[in-house]
């Protein structure tokens, strides 16, 4: 074959695999802001769902998705933080510990979320939970089952990757000359990553902790059992109460309610919320990485 | 001659099975400024960062051999590497102020120091810039980034930060390097000053710099110490063809 019509064959394969996945992205938009958009407003979004949830709003499960992420935030950032300090500045490359965890990170990223669902439940509820149960409330049923906690540390648990990666990425943008003057001048090993390590990776920790709850906030399954509700009408008071979820929200809509069709517009409109609420905290953390990137060089 | 500051005793340091530095000893005396000099790769950095155990940072490096600081080895098992680090401070090829206002790049040593008492950090920082020939062009702009800084001034700021932990021996590590003639001549000036109170201690590439600036000068080729003398004797009347030839220009 000649080998002008080989290049122009590869070439119109891969200009289609684009146009592809532009056209694929497009019509999720389009369908969703055609849909949601005329049901987008103020109402729907600080109200409650009435009607056997074939009106209103979805105010509940706003406040369920926020106050969910910001628990998970509180325990995953925290923890990550902790784990890439120790990749990036105390593990030997080589030893068997850095690697391990390394590799336990990678396979946690690449778990199915579902499973970090069944975890959560045999785990935080069935086994934490119950124990608890057992020595604060005599055996009386109060944190062996289902809340917002458990869902949130599941959630935690699901996001810790994402947090560890992009610290750790931070922590080693730092230039070796900078922990160098400090080391030079005295300071600990300690007080280097404190005063200089850290005070320099803070974007890199938020860029993290942003993309943790983006992804924590469209996630479903991992709550599916651990904490997530049908329908409340009341928001939770205590850790221990379930909680209602954007996410959660538009499955049960669109397979468990008696009425599919009257549900529709409140469907559109609920994705149109996720999709704005996880790209907009997607944006923010493509650009402070772009920052930390521009500040490396 | 004047009293012994640091005394090195047969130190050798390996990369992992690749020898840098080769059985080296020498002298170093207090408040006089002793120049390394060298071409690339000739073991002058290696061996000044032995001084202030900067290396133990690098995987796969083992030293042998003694370092005295006021007769008390360095390389000893009991030693405190921060409390030596304090002593012997360190200034570096490339300036490194931490992204930090200039206040507190000067602060930073003082306050991991437990200093938090705001008249004596200010009173440091000021002594501190005013030791390093700063103090008027900054004293205005003193919670400004030191990194809006020119490259001079930066590198007058890492001296000051270093001076404000009252080290005796201050280690440079080719200062000027990355710097015009002018801001050079600053450096200059200030080891000139700096000599009176501190042991100093410079590698440079440059040779007109070493003959400037220092009292003593040693040769460093491939890993060892080819001749170290007054730095007069070295320049006019050196022992080794060796150093002849490098300072002359023959090879390096």
């Amino acid at each position: 074959m000649n080998r002008n019509i080989k290049d122009t064959i590869v070439e119109g394969i891969t200009g289609v695999s684009v146009l592809l996945i532009i056209f694929i992205i497009v019509s999720i938009l389009a369908v969703t802001i055609v849909g949601g958009w005329p049901n987008l407003n103020w109402a729907f979004l600080s109200e409650f769902p009435k009607d056997g949830m074939t009106k209103g709003g979805i105010f509940p499960a706003i406040v369920g998705t926020a106050v969910m992420t910001i628990i998970m935030a509180v325990a995953a950032v925290p923890f990550g933080v902790i784990t890439a300090i120790y990749l990036a500045e105390y593990a030997n490359e080589k030893s068997i510990i850095a690697r391990t965890i390394r590799f336990a990170v990678k396979t946690l990223a690449v778990v199915p979320s579902i499973i970090f669902g069944l975890f959560g439940l045999g785990f935080f509820i069935g086994f934490i939970g119950k124990n608890m149960d057992g020595l604060l409330n005599g055996g009386e049923l109060r944190w062996g089952q289902p809340n917002i906690l458990w869902a949130s540390f599941t959630m935690a648990l699901l996001t810790l990757p994402v947090v560890i990666v992009s610290v750790e990425e931070a922590i080693r943008t730092i230039p070796r000359e900078m922990r160098e003057a400090s080391l030079a001048l005295g300071a600990t090993k300690w007080q280097t990553i404190r005063k200089v390590v850290l005070p320099g990776s803070v974007s890199g920790i938020l860029t993290g902790t942003i993309l943790a709850v983006s992804r924590g906030a469209g996630e479903v399954a991992p709550i599916l059992f651990t904490g997530a509700a049908y329908f409340l009408s009341d928001l939770p008071h205590s850790l221990s109460d379930q909680f209602m979820s954007l996410g959660y929200h538009i499955y049960i809509m669109s397979t468990q309610s008696s009425n599919v069709d009257a549900t529709l517009p409140i469907q559109f409109a609920t994705t149109l919320v996720l999709l704005l609420l996880t790209f907009s905290l997607n944006a923010i953390a493509v650009i402070l990485r772009y920052r930390i990137r521009k500040k490396a060089k | 001659m004047n009293d012994i500051k640091v005394k090195v005793k047969d130190l050798s340091l390996r990369y992992g099975t690749n020898l840098a530095l080769k059985n080296i000893s020498m002298d170093i005396p207090e408040k006089k400024v002793t120049a390394f000099i060298g071409p690339s790769g000739c073991g002058k950095s290696t061996f000044l960062r032995t001084l202030n155990r900067m290396n133990d940072l690098i995987d796969n490096v083992t030293i042998d051999g003694e370092v005295y600081i006021d007769d008390i080895n360095i390389y000893d098992k009991n030693i405190d590497v921060v409390n030596l680090r304090k002593k012997v401070g360190m200034i570096f090829q490339k300036s490194n102020p931490f992204a930090k206002s200039v206040y507190d790049n000067i602060a930073f040593g003082p306050r991991i120091n437990g200093i938090s008492q705001k008249s004596v950090l200010d009173e440091i920082v000021e002594h501190s810039l005013k030791q390093a020939a700063i103090w008027d062009e900054v004293k205005d702009r003193l919670f400004n980034s030191a990194l809006s800084l020119s490259g001079g001034q930066q590198q007058r700021i890492c001296i000051a930060r270093s001076l404000a932990v009252n080290p005796e021996i201050i280690l440079m590590d080719e200062p000027a390097s990355a710097l015009d003639p002018i801001s050079t001549a600053k450096i200059e000036e200030l080891i000139h000053e700096l000599k009176l109170e501190y042991t100093i201690i410079i590698v440079t590439h440059n040779m007109q710099q070493a003959a400037r600036t220092s009292d003593l000068t040693a040769l460093f080729y491939m890993g060892d110490l080819v001749e170290m003398n007054r730095t007069e004797v070295i320049f006019s009347n050196p022992a080794k063809k060796q150093t002849e030839d490098y300072i002359s220009g023959r090879f390096g």
